[in-house]
């Protein structure tokens, strides 16, 4: 959701003729809202400038951030930054719904729910 | 390890377009690969997927817009303010893990340093793969702050702005983005940076 909420206040501000570029992970989202400039992190969601204590990687995706900003001649430019998270497991593990967690998945819908129609009364 | 960037800055500045997706695949040999399905992940996709099975009927509907507003910088990068927009929210004791509570609202903060924590807790950051414990990787203003010293930038904004993430798409864009833009306004600034958790 994070992504979406961005992604609303970049055309806001390009509306206002304030230029913007979003670093983030969820390029889905981003890119179905529609943005003017994207630079796409494929790393897991928390860190879009590069692993925690990584400082060269942080300043370098940053520059390239304002390169983007400074070079982008059309709106929906995607540059995509070839840093690559050492794991992959991250991919399918996130939100992972399968056979060893939907039981659990579902009763903790049942039980928010619950949770929500007593606060209502 | 600074060469990768440098390498796709030359490659963009070379390409005299939009750089869209010239530099995947992400994973494969340098000869490329073939693939069944996309190799990023779909969070519109997985979201549906998960809340599906806590058994919400309905899933939720994402924004999407066929038109998109496009701001040129209006001056010189190295003349110009930027400042940062965060979904991260301030920390109510410094070190601590609490935020302000109750309903978030957006805000504008000092930006002159870094702060050395934020509050992140409420969001849905992948938790197992990863921490928000380094602001630098998802809000770093240090490294703003040597962009103007290097005479990439010219300014640092005075301020750093949060906006609170919310499903409603309507508070989004008629009370948190425009407080931000007014933000914007009141502090000259010229390109703003927005990072998503």
């Amino acid at each position: 959701m994070c992504h979406q909420t961005v992604s609303l206040t970049a055309r806001a501000l390009e509306a206002e003729g304030i230029a913007t570029v979003i670093v983030g992970s969820a390029r889905d989202i981003v890119e179905e809202c529609g943005v003017p400039r994207f630079v796409f992190s494929d790393v897991p969601l928390g860190n879009p400038f590069g692993s925690p204590g990584d400082g060269e990687i942080q300043r370098a995706t940053l520059d390239l951030a304002l390169d983007v900003i400074d070079r982008a001649s059309w709106p929906r430019t995607t540059v995509k930054s070839d840093y690559e998270w050492p794991t992959e497991e991250w991919r399918a593990n996130y939100m992972l719904v399968d056979d060893s967690n939907r039981a659990e998945l579902a009763a903790l819908g049942d039980q928010r729910r619950s949770n929500q129609a007593a606060a209502k009364k | 390890m600074v060469k990768w960037h440098n390498r796709v800055s030359t490659v963009y500045r070379d390409l005299q377009c939009p750089p869209i997706d010239k530099f995947e695949p992400v994973t494969g040999t340098e000869r490329g690969s073939r693939i069944a399905y996309r190799t990023y992940v779909s969070y519109i996709d997985k979201s549906r997927e998960y809340y599906a099975a806590h058994g919400y009927a309905h899933p939720y509907r994402w924004a999407q817009y066929s038109d998109v507003p496009f701001a040129r910088l209006g001056k010189p990068l190295s003349d110009s303010t930027v400042a940062f927009v965060t979904t991260s929210s301030m920390m109510r004791v410094a070190g601590s893990s609490e935020s302000a509570g109750g309903k978030k609202r957006s805000y504008a903060s000092d930006a002159t340093t870094q702060p050395e924590a934020m509050y992140t807790n409420d969001l849905s950051w992948d938790h197992d793969a990863t921490t928000t414990d380094d602001v630098g990787s998802f809000l770093p203003i240090a490294h703003l702050h040597d962009a103007v010293e290097a005479g990439v930038i010219g300014a640092v904004s005075s301020r750093f702005y949060g906006v609170p993430t919310d499903y409603s798409q309507r508070r989004t864009k008629e009370i948190d983005a425009p407080d931000v833009v007014q933000w914007c306004k009141e502090d000259g600034v010229d390109a703003v940076i927005l990072v998503p958790l």
